[in-house]
Formats: structure tokens, sequence, C-alpha cells
């Protein structure tokens, strides 16, 4: 017999895989309604702004599994993580696609010469070893080399809102400064704890 | 964009919505205007009555682009105008916001006619034509809009600009009461912008009073407002409240908020690159109605001075555009 709480165990998965995909869902749909004058602008926003909020809610999984008891959610740590690498890819598509239209100079160029999109490079390069080791076979053949790779996740947090932040025109910081707010209590948090 | 070739469209002027229609005597005669004075002298400041009324008969101007038209959806809902907000769809949002109705423009410095003239002094001897231009945004986007208005020039002789008179120095209004953008530290406020003389009696440089044959509405900068499409959309001005002629280079409020971003001259010039944005293309913004497959339109090649280079290129002979960005 199943129990209720196997039914639950058994739909968390699938509904937290659901619910990620949802940013992508809403984002589409409202360019095929027309709803941005500048559709590529948009959904270039939409896959970055949403790496790093994943990005955010896989650093959460330690905190909350500690202060609610919630064993369960570190179950749901690398598909949160693989996640953020996903819309992380896609942002990285959309700019090389539809803003560099492919062009090698042009991205050269802009890596080079605008700070903010060669952090955004670094950050996507130090996540892409974080995702290709996220599996289980690896966290095995790593060991405790898998644990210290894996802690480089909250410097390229850090790096990817100082890429947000750095293309903040004027000086309009209130989102990038409610992430730094919660990133910063989240990190205290969590190295006062290694510290102890 | 070049292997499409738009169909001659019917001019926004030449439609008259029919609400519109009906109220033009209304409107009229709360302007104060007797039944039979030219539509032309309409007040565009009365956004009670109808969101954006008509402005009637437009003189056609020769130099127009016939490139598509942004779409007036677009053009009035993906805005910078960062006293309603600082997002694209604030200004529309937030547009009731902007009380523009009395409305008045102080001149002051070296002019013989100094002094606070009503929008009614400031357009009355002026007909109003119906230009085409090309809009860049420093952004790396950019419309084509059919703005209504006449040349600032014609406006600024009729103050007598003194030969102290270098430059012209433009305020947007200030109202942190109601406007939002100024309740916060975004910019330093009020916004302000300015041109060298030369510039501001080109004759391509415009007073807007319209878009699309109607009244600006008041995202689009109501009810008065700079055009200057040679440079990047920051330099055109909106909702202006002070014009003074001084005899030094003016602060405009982007170059206080980043010098080495944004300098004074802000001609469009695909060869000098932005901290953020490549400007050697844009992505044009006109129509949308393409749904998913508009995420694959190309973008296109910058041209110097916006495409205007033949008319304004003879303001900056001598002067190395790469130092005076």
């Amino acid at each position: 017999m199943i129990g209720r709480n196997q039914i639950i165990k058994g739909m968390l998965k699938p509904t937290v895989f659901l619910v990620c995909l949802l940013p992508l869902a809403q984002v589409l749909l409202a360019v095929s309604q027309n709803q941005f004058a500048n559709p590529v602008e948009a959904i270039l926003q939409s896959s970055g702004e949403w790496a790093l909020r994943l990005l955010m809610v896989t650093l959460f999984v330690t905190p909350l599994q500690f202060w609610f008891n919630w064993a369960w959610i570190a179950r749901l740590r690398r598909m949160l993580g693989l996640f953020a690498f996903f819309y992380a890819c896609l942002h990285l598509l959309i700019w090389l696609a539809l803003e560099q239209e492919f062009s090698g100079s042009a991205v050269v160029a802009a890596l080079l010469e605008k700070p903010f999109i060669t952090v955004g490079m670094v950050v996507f390069t130090g996540l892409l070893p974080l995702a290709v080791t996220s599996n289980r076979f690896a966290v095995r053949k790593l060991g405790r080399r898998w644990k210290a790779l894996h802690q480089w996740v909250y410097p390229l947090t850090v790096l990817a809102l100082v890429h947000l932040t750095w293309q903040v025109k004027g000086s309009d910081l209130l989102e990038p400064v409610i992430y730094l707010v919660v990133l910063i209590g989240l990190l205290v948090w969590r190295f006062s704890r290694v510290l102890k | 964009m070049a292997a499409y070739k738009p169909v001659r469209q019917i001019k926004s002027s030449e439609i008259t919505d029919p609400e519109v229609f009906a109220n033009r005597r209304k409107l009229l005669r709360m302007a104060g205007y007797g039944i039979g004075v030219s539509a032309t002298g309409l007040l565009p400041h009365m956004p009670a009555l109808a969101a954006a009324p008509e402005l009637g008969d437009l003189a056609a101007w020769p130099g127009s682009t016939d490139e598509t038209q942004t779409s007036w959806e677009i053009a009035t809902s993906y805005n910078n105008f960062y006293e309603l907000g600082t997002d694209k769809g604030d200004p529309q949002r937030n547009a009731h916001l902007l009380k523009t109705d009395p409305w008045s423009v102080e001149i002051d410095g070296h002019c013989e006619k100094p002094g606070t003239y009503t929008l009614e002094d400031i357009l009355k001897p002026h007909a109003l034509e119906e230009r085409i231009y090309r809009m860049r945004c420093v952004e790396a986007w950019s419309m084509v809009i059919p703005w209504v208005g006449f040349p600032l020039g014609d406006l600024l002789k009729r103050f007598e600009p003194t030969s102290s008179a270098k430059y012209v120095h433009f305020q947007t209004i200030m109202d942190p009461e109601n406007l939002p953008g100024q309740k916060s530290p975004v910019l330093s406020w009020p916004y302000v912008e300015g041109l060298r003389m030369d510039e501001a009696m080109h004759p391509l440089t415009l007073m807007s009073v319209g878009i699309y044959g109607k009244v600006l509405p008041n995202q689009s900068g109501a009810p008065i407002r700079l055009v200057v499409p040679w440079k990047y959309g920051f330099k055109s001005i909106k909702s202006i409240v002070k014009i003074s002629f001084v005899d030094k280079q003016p602060d405009t409020s982007w170059n206080l908020a980043g010098p080495r971003e944004y300098g004074f001259y802000s001609n469009v010039n695909p060869t000098v690159p932005h901290r953020r944005w490549s400007q050697a293309k844009e992505r044009r913004l006109d129509s949308n109605s393409g749904g998913l497959s508009s995420l694959f339109s190309s973008k296109q090649d910058t041209l110097m001075f916006n495409g205007y280079e033949e008319e304004v290129a003879s303001l900056y002979t001598g002067m190395d555009l790469k130092e005076n960005y």
C-alpha cells in the first residue's frame, strides 16, 4: 500500500520541476501575445533574473532545512541548482544569438570592453563545472573535493549580482539591493555556522 | 527590413476617431476659441476630455522618412521618462500623475524678452507640421515617430537672444509630490538638458506638441517637448517648463549621472560604444504583431548622426567626435 506521505514525496519533484518552468512559459506566452515592445530584451532580462533568483533559492535549501527541520527539501537542491543553470544557459544563448547575432567579433568586443559582460561570462563559466558534476557519479568520484568545488556557488552568486547591478542605469538599485541584503544575510548565517 | 517594402500608410492625421470628432467643438470652446478658429491652435493639454485629442490639419514636411512607422501602442507604452518611473511601462501606467494644465514656460538668461509665457502664448504664432523622424535611444533600440511640432529656432528667435547666448538650457517640470520618480534619487532632479546655440537653431530641431496627429500623451512628454533626431533620445527633453539662454555649456542630467558614459553632445555615433551597449547596431521597434517570430527579427546598422549626417555634420566640423561624445 502506498501511504499518503509517499504520494506527497512522489509528487514533490515533478511539481517543483513544473513550477521552475513557469517563468519561461509565462514570458514566452507574453511574447506570443505581443505584450512586449522589445521582446528580445524581455526574454533576455527574464532569463537572467530567474537564473539569479533560482541560484539564491538553491542557497536557501540548507538554511530552510535547518530552520524548519525540512529534511525533504534537500532532495530538491540538485534540481533547483540545475534549473538556475538552465536559465543561465538560456540567458547566454539569447544574448549570443539574438543580441549579438552570433557575430564573433561583436562578442569578443563586448567581453573585452564591457566589464559587466565579462563578469557574466565568468559566472557562466564557473557554473558549468558545478552543473557537470551535479550527478551521483561525480559526487562519489570526487569525494571530499566535491564539496569544496560546489562551495564556489557562493562567490559565483555574488558575481551574478555584480553582473546585474553593474548594468543598472542611473541609481535605480532597488532590486539589486534587495537581493544583496538577502544574500548577505544568508552568507553571514551560513559562515557563522561554519566558524562555530 | 530592406526586403520588406511597406505599403504607403494612411497618415495618422487623416484618420479622425469619431469620439474625438464629436468632442472637437467642445474642446475648442473649452480652450477659449470661437468656432471657426483654426484647429491648429487647439491647446494640447486636455487629458481629461479624451486620451489623445486630434490636432487637426497638419502641414506635411517634405523631409519625412518613409520607413515603417512604429505603432502608436509601442511608442506610448515603451518610454524612458524617469519622473514617472524607471520601468519602460511605468510612464504609461503613471501618466495621469503628470499635471499639464495649466502650463507655462519660463524664459530667462541672455535674451531681450525673458518672462513666463503660458503654453498658449508659446504656441500661438506657430503653424504645426508633421515630421516623421527616426528616434534612436542610447539603449540600442530605435523607433520611427510622426512628431507634430514646429522648429525650435522659430520659438527661440521670438525671445531675441543676445550675442552672449551660446547655449540653450532646458528644464523638465519639478513636481515631486505628484511625480513618483522624483521621490527617489535615481537622477538629480529636475531633469535638465542643453544644446549649443547652433544645434538649437538647426532646422531639424523640433519643439513637439503631438505624435501621430494627436496631442502628446503625458508619457511622451506632454504638453511640450524637444526632439533632436540626430542625438540619442535622452537629449530630447520632455515636459519643458524652463528655457534659459546661457553663455557656458550647461549641465545635462545624464552627464551628471555618468560623465564618462553620457557626453554633452551625445550625437548618435556607431563608432563610439557605450559602457553597456555597443552602438554599432540597433533594434528597430516598429510593430508588435509578430508573436514569437518577433524574437528573430534582426538588428540593423546604426547610421552616423542617426542618418541625418548630411544635414548636421557641418555643425561639428573640426571636432573630434570621439572626445566630444
